[in-house]
């Protein structure tokens, strides 16, 4: 009996794990390959010989580094902008009333949509890449970070007042620690909405980063170039979520990150 | 009086939270607001903590009137049903968030946290967070955390509601000594009768937002001021045509009156046996019997009234369908405004006759 719950554990560990899913994607993949030739379809290991050709010349680190880079400097600075605003816009029902209008316009209009009128106002170079960056993390940052200051407990800050607390005391010493879970949510989305952004502007105009890379390969008839992108695009993400998700966990678990 | 409540009147929408209300508290004193959900008694805690304001009237603390005061000002404890903790503080913060407001200097702050927590009966615990605390624990630290800023009136809603019942009853013992250990008057909203009763010197009694009545718990007990209290407190069944019981007679203007378990005595029928005060005794039949933890609740059957009486665990067995002699020692009779205790007049005949 014992043996056989314990054979059960490690079948549901395997099976949650994803490397099933796995397995039956890349065979899938595999198998469709043969079908195809290299300039349709490459297979996994077509991709694989592609990617570390592009690694040994170089150009795959120098293309992640110059995306990376972008995604960093244009989501760090949507945090240091949406966060404070949020928290003070949360703290306040009536400037809440005056710009949740605005924010529900622009929740429709993607980054993408305002490609051509940021190359215009900020020129082809990185200023234009990053702005738009800044605009698709900012308003997941923003909204939750006003939902989370908007949902404090209330006894909570009652409590903090009948100890003493002033208004501006329990701003920083409730509402704010109370809306870190929230917070940190928006940071996590804004982060994803960042990285889809900039592949879509790299594909658009620039010279380097993934975005660049997938969008190139068709000049060069290298199929299995983009494919490495996407793949090295989907690891990158998939890593930097997972990264961030560990760190709120450990550094904000009482904070209520999950 | 330490505290006064003058004239208060409070409306939520159309629903009357507080209408006119007056009472005054002795320093010192652990009082009870108890009532029904809804009967407006933690309105009254609130506006007496200055989370909710009344729409007129005075509240006096200390000879002071606190009207425009903030809750911050008011030199008040506050004990919340859900304890509101802070959950992202460990033990040791929240208790000391109250004294870093007043400024204390560190080693003050070190040396009352591990006194409160001493008085709480949980020393150790300041580096554990809420969640790492069972539903007691946090609401010790609670209180903990609203003492430590010594405030001179501490108020407690409801604060043993979210705690499982064999919890709560040590919570209650141990909160009266508590409080009692250190002196500070202290309000306390229940809806809980035996809580109330067990716990506090005073039981303010609330309903629809008016207060019924103020005095000791045997006070109210015994002497209930009005219809509402007498039903309201211990086991009460009310009963009609209390005239065609023996040995009372109708009192002008009251048609009902009020039975409680211990004022009945429930003895099995037995062709042979003699039992005191037998000529005011009522025939009856059993309806139903309820095992009740320490006693046997005895559902009777006299003449058509629903009578409910106790008999201990180890007495005479008496089954659903038994006869039985029901000895009614007392009753409270009442009409909309007043009661009056009506004891047996058989009682009285007999024991003269035995002497």
């Amino acid at each position: 009996m014992e043996k056989a719950q314990q054979k059960n554990n490690i079948a549901v560990k395997i099976l949650k794990s994803g490397v099933i899913s796995w397995i039956v994607i890349i065979t899938i993949w595999g198998l469709g390959s043969l079908n195809y030739d290299e300039y349709f379809l490459p297979s996994p290991h077509e991709t694989l010989t592609s990617m570390s050709t592009l690694i040994e010349n170089g150009r795959l680190q120098a293309d992640i580094l110059a995306s990376v880079s972008r995604v960093l400097r244009g989501w760090i600075l949507a945090v240091l902008a949406g966060v404070p605003l949020g928290l003070v816009v949360g703290s306040f029902k009536a400037v809440r009333w005056l710009i949740e209008p605005i924010l529900s316009f622009f929740r429709f209009v993607p980054a993408i949509a305002l490609t051509t009128l940021f190359l215009m106002w900020f020129g082809v170079g990185d200023e234009s890449k990053i702005a738009l960056i800044i605009y698709a993390s900012f308003f997941p940052i923003f909204v939750n970070t006003i939902a989370g200051v908007a949902s404090t407990d209330g006894s909570l800050i009652e409590a903090a007042s009948c100890m003493g607390a002033k208004k501006i005391r329990i701003f920083f010493t409730v509402m704010v620690p109370s809306a870190v879970s929230n917070i940190f949510t928006g940071i996590r989305l804004g982060l994803s909405s960042s990285i889809i952004c900039i592949i879509a502007a790299e594909m658009l105009v620039g010279s380097n980063g993934l975005g660049y890379l997938i969008n190139s390969s068709k000049l060069y008839y290298k199929t299995s170039w983009a494919f490495a992108g996407i793949v090295s695009l989907a690891i990158i993400g998939f890593l930097a979520d997972r990264l961030l998700q560990l760190i709120g966990k450990k550094a904000l678990k009482h904070f209520g990150v999950k | 009086m330490y505290i006064e409540l003058r004239n208060i009147n409070k409306t939520f929408g159309n629903v009357k939270a507080s209408d006119n209300v007056s009472f005054g508290i002795e320093k010192g004193k652990l009082i009870g607001l108890l009532g029904p959900s809804g009967s407006g008694k933690t309105t009254i805690l609130r506006m007496l903590a200055g989370l909710e304001k009344q729409d007129s009237g005075d509240i006096f603390i200390d000879g002071k009137n606190v009207n425009d005061l903030t809750p911050d000002q008011r030199g008040i404890g506050f004990v919340f049903q859900n304890y509101a903790l802070f959950p992202y503080m460990n033990v040791y913060n929240n208790i000391a968030y109250g004294l870093k407001i007043q400024k204390k200097d560190k080693e003050y702050i070190k040396s009352r946290v591990t006194e409160l927590l001493e008085l709480v009966g949980l020393p150790g615990v300041e580096k554990r967070y809420p969640d790492q605390l069972s539903g007691g624990q946090r609401q010790r630290i609670a209180l903990a955390r609203a003492l430590a800023p010594s405030p001179e009136l501490l108020l407690l809603d409801e604060p043993f509601a979210a705690i499982d019942a064999k919890v709560r009853k040590e919570l209650r013992t141990w909160l009266r000594d508590t409080i009692d250990k250190i002196g500070i008057t202290s309000i306390f909203v229940t809806h809980d009768q035996d809580e109330a009763i067990e716990v506090t010197d005073e039981i303010v009694i609330t309903n629809n937002g008016r207060v019924e009545q103020v005095g000791s718990p045997s006070e109210i007990y015994l002497n209930p001021d009005t219809p509402f209290v007498a039903r309201f407190i211990g086991q009460s069944d009310v009963i009609e045509h209390y005239s065609r019981l023996k040995g009372f007679e109708h009192v002008k203007g009251k048609h009902n009156a009020v039975v409680r378990p211990e004022f009945v005595e429930i003895h099995k029928f037995t062709d042979n046996k003699q039992h005191d005060f037998e000529s005011s005794m009522e025939d009856g039949v059993v309806t139903g019997i309820y095992f009740r933890g320490s006693a046997y609740e005895v559902h009777a059957d006299i003449g058509g009234t629903n009578i409910v009486g106790r008999i201990p665990l180890g007495g005479t067995k008496i089954v659903k369908g038994d006869k039985v002699k029901v000895l009614i020692k007392q009753i409270y009779t009442f009409d909309d405004t007043s009661t009056e205790i009506l004891t047996n007049k058989g009682l009285d005949k007999e024991e003269l006759y035995y002497i």
